[in-house]
Order: C-alpha cells, then structure tokens, then sequence
C-alpha cells in the first residue's frame, strides 16, 4: 500500500515538473557509467523503468566513467559534449565541478522532495558534498580475505592487513595512497580523528609510508577494481581491499571461500553529475529523468541488484530482497547500523588539497 | 644577343622552341610536375597535418603553456611584478588578489586555477575554492552600509545611470531584448571621479552583457563595484560633482567619511577567508608561475622544480621521472633483444621452409597477433601468477617447493616476458621479408669454397638478413617505449614505464602540462636514438622487405 503510495506520488510529481518545464526535450540520452554489475543496476532500477512511461525516447550507454574526467575536459575543449548525465565518483564530481565542465544546480529543484516530504537537500543530508554532485549510492572500500587461509582466527579489524605473523602470504592493495596512508596510520596507533591532522605534515606521509614499508614486499598493487576478487578467488593473496559490492557478488554471487570485514571500512559516494553546456532539449531531458531517477523509491530499488547502500535517508527502509538470490539486501548495505560501527569517510577537501602531492611521494616509494 | 648575357662568351645561351632560354624553360617544366605532383598529394597531406600533426604539436605545446594563471589574476600578476618575494606583498597585491578572484569566481574560473596552482603547491586548491566563497564577505560590508543609506545603491538603474554614456542608456532601455545588446559606455569624467569604481563597473558590465546575455538593466551590481566605490570615496572628494545621481553619491561620500563607517582591510579579509593568504608561499607560487610561458612542467619531469632562486632538484622522496625514463630505455632494450633472439631463429625457419609449411608457420605467428592485447596480457597472468599454470607444474615436479613458488609476475620480469611475446610479430615480418630475398645460392657457393657451416652462417647469411633486423628492433623499441596497457597489468611496482605515468597525469591527476612535458621528453628521445641508430647503423641499411 505505501509503495503503490509512494509510487503514484512519485509520478505525479514527475508528470507536474515536466509540466512546469513545458519545453521541448531531447528524445535521446547517453548516459555514461562504470559497465559491470553496477550499471546494469542502474538500468534496471531507473533507465528501464523511466522508458516503460516515455516510449519514446531512446537511453544509451557509454561506459566510460572511469575516464570521464579526462574525456569532459577533451570535449569541453574540442566544444561538443556527447554525454547528457555522467555517473562518477564524488572525488571526481567535485574536480569537474572545479573545472566548470559539471553544472551546478539546486537540490530542492532538480530533485524529488522525500514520500513524507522532506525536502531532497535535507534527506541526501551530507551527501551533496559538491554543488554539481547529485549522489546516488554509498559504498565502501574494505577488505576481504581467504577463509581458507587464515587459520583458526579469521581477522576481525583492518590492522590484521599489517599483521605478518598473524596471517602470513601476500595481500592486495589499491594502487594510490587514498585509503592506505590512513589505515596504515590508525594500525600505527593514530587517533582516527586526528588522522588526517597528521596526514597533512611530511612527517605523518613519512610515518605512513613507514608502516606500509613493513608489508611493502607483501603487497600486490591493484589499479582495477576487478583485481581483488580475481586475487582472491585464485588464492594469490590472503586478504585485500576492494569496493564491497565485488566482495558481496564473490561471496554470495559466486560462493567463493571468501569472507570480509567492515571494520574501518571507507565511505565513498557515486552519483552523476550533468556536464555543462548541453542544448536546452537535452538539459530539459536530463533533469525529467534525473528527478525520476533519483527519488526514493528508485534508489531503494537498485539495491536489489547491488549491495551499495542508497544515499537517501528515506531509502534505506525501503531496500528489499535481491532480485536473483532472494535475501535480504538490507544487512549487507555498507550502511547498515551492524557494519558500521567503526567507519571512515573519504576527505574530500583533504584529498584534492593533498592528492598531487602525497601521490608524488607515494608513487616515488612505490618505485624504489 | 650575345653580349646580353654580359660575360663576353661568344655562345650564347641555348634556346628552347619558344624562345626562353633552355635551362628556364626547363626549370619551369620541372617545377609544372612538382606542382602538379604535390597537388596529387594534397589532401594526404592535409589529412595529416590537420587530424596529426597539428593535435599533437597542440597537446605538446601544452608542455610550456601558462597563461591560465596571468588570465585569471591579470592585476595580481601585474602588481607581484616589482614585489621582492620577501615577506607579504604590499596592501595592493590583496586589493588586485580581492578583485581578480571576486571576478574570477563569477565566471567559475578561480578553482580551475586552484587545481593548476595546487600541482606546484599544496593546499591551492581548497584556498581558491574558499575565496571564491568568502570573498563576498568583504564587499558585503560596504554593499550593506551603502543600501542602509539609501536602497538605490542596490538597484541597477541608478547605477546605470551614474556610470553609463546617457546615449547608451537611451539605447539600452529601447532595448527589446532580442538581437545584440547595445555595448555598455562609460560617461565622459566618471572614470577621473571614480577611477576604481568605473571600472569594477565596466567589467561587471561587460560580464552581465556579454558572458552571461543578461539585460544589464536588470542587474544590481555585484558587491566588488560598492567595494570600489568605497575606495574611490574614501580617497576623493564629491562635492564638486553635478552630474546625475550627484545626491546619492554625495550622501555616500559623507557616510565613508564619517566615523561610523565600518571598513575592512583587504589584508584582513583574506586572513578572515584563509591563513595561508598572509603566509608568503602562495604569493610567491604565483609571482613564479605569472609569466605566460613556463619551464615548470619541463623541470617537474626531471624530478627537479621551479623556485624563486632558479632550478632545484626535488627532495629525494618525490624523485620518480627520471628513474622511470632510465628504466622504460632499459626495459624497451632488453625487450628488443629478446626479441631479435627469439624471432630470427623462426624467421629462419620460415623463410627456408616450403611454401606450404611455412604459410602454416606463419599463421601460428600471426594468430595472437590477431588476438586481443588484453586477452594476450590476462593470459599471462594465468600462465605466471604464483597459484599459476607455471608455478603448478614446477611444484608437481618437484622442482619448487610449494611455499616457495616464484614471483614471475607484478615485476620486470612479468613484464618482459609479456611484451616480448606481444611484440614478437613485429620483429619476427621484417626479418622474414627480408631473409626471404637472400638468394640459397650465396649460401651453397659459400660452402662449396670449403666454409663451415658457422662461417657461411656469420660471414655469408647473417650480414644480409642484418637489414631485417634493424627494421625489427626499430618497430620493437619503439613500440614498447610507448607501451601502456601491458606493463599497468603485469608490472607490479617495479615493472612500470614512464607511459604509465603519463596516463595517470592525463586521465587521473588532469594534469595535462606535466603529461605533454613527459611526452615531449620521450618523443625527443625517440628521435635522437633514431638519429643515432642512423649514425651507426645506416638509416639505409634497413629493409622491410
């Protein structure tokens, strides 16, 4: 009943903003996303949906998001934007957004107020961490491991990455200092509130680099998020880190030997954006379908095919079963009150601030 | 005639048909057929120089470029010119830095240049991004006193009307917002009574009209023009003035004037904005990077940097380019070699089988040719990884222990071993195309004089297939100083190129100077190891077929 509720509200706020709009809108789309699992998520819970009540226009995908940064800045230059809505990570939002290739907008315009009408700016809460970010899932980078492997006594913290004798053998880790300079200071006993204040002075990067030089030799270094799972599934590596929507699909999907922890797990966000300077038909598109997209009930229903977490409030009681498998989504959600007990959200101002610099250091010592 | 020529020589010039001299006439029809020659090329050429060259000379050319920065802080850079670097600048770099910025941000410009000062110093970034933010916060001071006294300061006509030509003004309130907006004009003497704030105005003006297309009628004023206004007031005297709005400014004047008036310093609102801003460091970045060309990017990939005391090398910790050029000329060498060992024995074989086993040959050569990189490049992860096809047979054999497999991939030797096999092809054609024109009968001539088989190899067939093998390294090394997928995969940390580098600074860090820096560098190795090899070698002396 409230479904069928939320529903009909739903679409007939879409139906009154396209009224409002009353423009002319493109009857094509190109959407551009990650490919995989995840946008096949996105198909299913928003683009399939949205073409069942407009027949006619026609959605394309472009999976480019991992060099969509690059891309916009080229086309931007060359002065031809083929993308209509652009689905990245907030770190690179908030670089297009710097740019000027990524627009701007209001949340309580572009999107749907919440079933119970919350306004969309308080129910995405902190989620809008840049103007031109209109956040869709949360995940999370943690770490899986072997159960195979590890004896006995299966890790239960993240610190057990830097534990040699514990659980010995070679674990993966992401090629970049994001995420590894900061768990490697919380192993070496830096307050996780003061992490990044340490992670700012050379001294901190030095303290880091430090820790991770007593695994270094251990490490197999992952640059596609494919990596882990394949390391693991193989039995290469013990443990290591990757988004845990890959782990879930290893563990549930594939019934690999495989278990995780969601200690000190890494918030991330992942939303679109819509670049700058489309035709007035194609923004008016753009915003139709992002309204729709992005509402309620629509986030809570991508969950059925993925375990990110939706990043509105009012999704969360909504999430159901997998599609396929038929269990319930709501325990294995990043989000979820269980496995988010001891967490870290990714600093974004630190990282753009830092990234060039820390990078440069971290590559060096990779190298030596 | 014959003394026409001037020398004295009894003959004269021969002459064609026509009358012309011979060597003219020829001359002319030489150059008829280069003409008509290079016209049949043209559009190639054209082809190649528009969707090529030019593309990539831009991209290069992006090695040096830095205007961004003189665009974004014109009056900055211009007032940083005769500053010492020594301590703060002076209170009129912070003025030039609040209007710059103030417009800037409008335009959504100031946090592009943020990320392009933010590569030399950390924390560039988020200080623009934050001014762009706060820099309001200085001029609303003076906007909120100014409209207390009177609401017209916050209207566009009045404004309009005090700044603009009253000819303009007739033309753009006739105006029917369609077609071009009537171009802003300032009035005759505005710009010596309010030198500062005219000209906040005609910049705010020229934005509203023609970036954004908006009816400057419309548009009150953004805050930096009552910022200027102050400045001007606080600095001249009004009471002479006649002209129109003569009351309202004349009121404002005695407003600054009178004690009660709340200032703000510029320096005081920077340090409001951000502490870094009375650090000298991000003064200093910008008087180093204000010129329009830069040889910072060219420095930064030689692990060295731009300072105010000239070129420096970088601290040891953040040194990487150079090793990384070292080692992708080392790698691409042993790559090459690797090659020409394993290659020359089958193009041998190939070249001196029949036909019909060597076409067979061939295709087992060609097949992974025909075969995706990725695919080719997954599968020896399967074949070298420690559960891997390799390391199992090995322990079943007993040759390795079991807790001792061996480390073949995510290090150099995964790599040479990938690269070798994806780039054998490219040796092994040439140097069968080139064997294959060495006529059987040198070889049986040469052993029917009483040579062995090692000297009519070393002596007779090797000397003629060494075109071939030139062709072959040449493709081989430069491919492979290039190369980008197979070594990201397979390389680990130690088994990286410079290319790899590369595309992180173009498709991740977007820092696209340090990229073309980076790029220009290896083209220019390229070449002068071609100029080299044409030294040594002989560029003639190889052969493709």
């Amino acid at each position: 009943m409230k479904l069928t509720k939320t529903l009909l509200a739903s679409t007939a706020l879409t139906v009154a903003a396209g009224a409002v709009a009353a423009q002319e809108m493109a009857d094509s789309m190109t959407l551009v996303s990650w490919g995989g699992a995840y946008q096949s998520s996105q198909d299913e819970a928003y683009a399939k949906p949205y073409l069942e009540e407009h027949p006619d226009v026609s959605i394309s995908w472009d999976e480019s998001s991992n060099e969509a940064v690059a891309k916009l800045r080229a086309m931007n230059e060359a002065g031809n934007i083929t993308w209509d809505l652009v689905d990245v990570v907030a770190a690179d939002a908030m670089r297009l957004c710097d740019e000027g290739l990524a627009m701007e907008y209001d949340p309580d315009d572009l999107l749907a107020p919440a079933p119970d009408g919350t306004s969309a700016e308080d129910d995405f809460g902190d989620m809008i961490v840049s103007d031109c970010f209109i956040p869709q899932i949360v995940y999370s980078t943690t770490v899986g491991y072997r159960t195979d492997l590890v004896g006995d006594t299966p890790p239960t913290e993240i610190c057990a990455l830097f534990d040699l004798e514990t659980y010995p053998g070679k674990r993966s880790l992401e090629k970049r200092p994001i995420n590894n300079m900061e768990w490697a200071l919380y192993c070496d006993g830096v307050a996780k509130d003061e992490i990044y204040d340490v992670l700012e002075t050379p001294e901190g990067q030095d303290q880091a680099l430090a820790k991770l030089d007593t695994i270094k030799d251990q490490v197999v270094w992952w640059s596609a998020g494919a990596d882990t799972p394949q390391l693991l599934a193989d039995g290469e590596v013990v443990m290591g880190s990757t988004y845990n929507g890959r782990l879930f699909s290893v563990i549930e999907e594939q019934d690999q030997p495989v278990g995780m922890l969601w200690d000190m797990q890494v918030f991330d966000l992942d939303g679109w954006i819509i670049p700058t300077g489309l035709s007035d038909e194609a923004l008016a598109r753009v915003k139709d379908f992002v309204y729709f997209a992005t509402d309620t009930q629509r986030l809570a229903d991508q969950a059925k095919y993925i375990s990110y977490g939706p990043a509105r409030q009012s999704s969360a009681p909504l999430v159901g079963d997998h599609e396929e498998l038929g269990i319930a989504m709501a325990p294995h959600m990043p989000t979820d009150p269980e496995n988010a007990s001891n967490t870290l959200l990714y600093n974004y101002e630190f990282w753009a601030d830092y990234r060039d610099d820390i990078d440069a250091k971290f590559q060096a010592w990779l190298a030596q | 005639m014959t003394d026409a020529t001037g020398d004295g020589s009894k003959s004269g010039p021969m002459l064609a048909a026509d009358g012309t001299p011979l060597k003219k006439s020829l001359a002319r029809a030489l150059r008829m057929q280069k003409m008509r020659a290079l016209m049949l090329i043209a559009p190639l050429l054209l082809f190649v120089l528009i969707t090529f060259i030019a593309p990539i000379a831009d991209m290069l050319f992006r090695s040096v470029e830095n205007q961004i920065v003189s665009d974004t802080l014109p009056k900055t850079t211009a007032t940083l010119g005769d500053w010492d670097g020594e301590g703060l600048p002076s209170d009129a770099a912070f003025e030039a830095a609040y209007f710059d910025i103030f417009l800037a941000a409008e335009r959504k410009e100031h946090t592009r240049l943020g990320t392009r000062l933010n590569y030399e110093q950390t924390g560039a970034s988020s200080l623009f991004r934050k001014s762009g933010r706060g820099l309001d916060d200085i001029g609303e001071v003076y906007q909120d006193q100014f409209e207390d006294l009177n609401g017209d300061w916050d209207e566009a006509l009045p404004w309009a009307e005090l700044m603009g030509d009253p000819d303009w003004l007739s033309e753009q309130q006739g105006w029917d917002e369609e077609g071009r907006q009537p171009g802003f004009e300032l009035r005759d003497g505005i710009a010596d009574l309010l030198p500062t704030a005219s000209r906040e105005y005609a910049i705010f003006a020229e934005f509203q009209q023609r970036e954004e297309n908006n009816n400057l009628l419309d548009e009150e004023p953004w805050s930096a023009v009552h910022t200027a206004l102050y400045q001007d007031l606080a600095a001249g005297d009004m009471s002479g003035y006649s002209g129109p709005r003569a009351e309202m400014l004349q009121a404002a004047d005695a407003l600054v004037d009178s004690p009660e008036f709340e200032t703000v310093s510029f320096r005081d609102g920077f340090e409001e904005i951000d502490e870094d801003w009375l650090q000298p460091d991000i003064w200093r970045t910008i008087k180093l990077y204000s010129p329009d060309y830069t040889s910072g990017y060219f420095l930064n990939s030689i692990d060295m940097q731009l300072t105010p005391d000239g070129a420096e090398a970088r601290p040891d910790n953040e040194r990487i380019y150079m090793l990384l050029f070292q080692r992708t000329l080392f790698m691409s060498l042993v790559i090459t070699f690797s090659c020409i060992l394993l290659g020359y024995p089958v193009a041998y074989i190939l070249s001196n089988l029949p036909m019909r086993s060597a076409n067979l040959l061939m295709i087992l050569v060609l097949l992974p040719f025909w075969t995706s990189l990725l695919v080719r490049t997954s599968a020896w992860k399967v074949m070298l990884q420690q559960q891997g096809v390799i390391n199992d047979v090995l322990v079943w054999l007993g040759l390795v222990a079991d807790d001792a497999r061996l480390t073949m991939i995510n290090n150099q030797f995964g790599t040479i071993v990938a690269m070798t096999h994806i780039l054998l092809p490219f040796m092994i054609l040439p140097m069968y195309s080139v064997m294959s024109t060495i006529p059987t009968s040198y070889v049986r001539a040469s052993k029917s004089l009483g040579a062995t088989n090692w000297t009519t190899f070393w002596r007779v067939y090797f000397p003629q297939s060494v075109p071939g093998i030139g062709a072959g390294s040449i493709l081989v090394f430069i491919l492979s100083i290039g190369y980008y997928i197979t070594p990201e995969i397979v390389g680990g940390t130690t088994g990286t190129f410079i290319s790899n580098r590369i595309a992180y600074h173009i498709s991740s860090s977007l820092n696209w100077g340090l990229a073309a820096a980076l790029g220009t560098i290896l083209l220019a190795v390229v070449l002068i190891l071609y100029w080299a090899y044409d030294k040594i070698v002989g560029i003639d002396n190889v052969k493709l077929g």
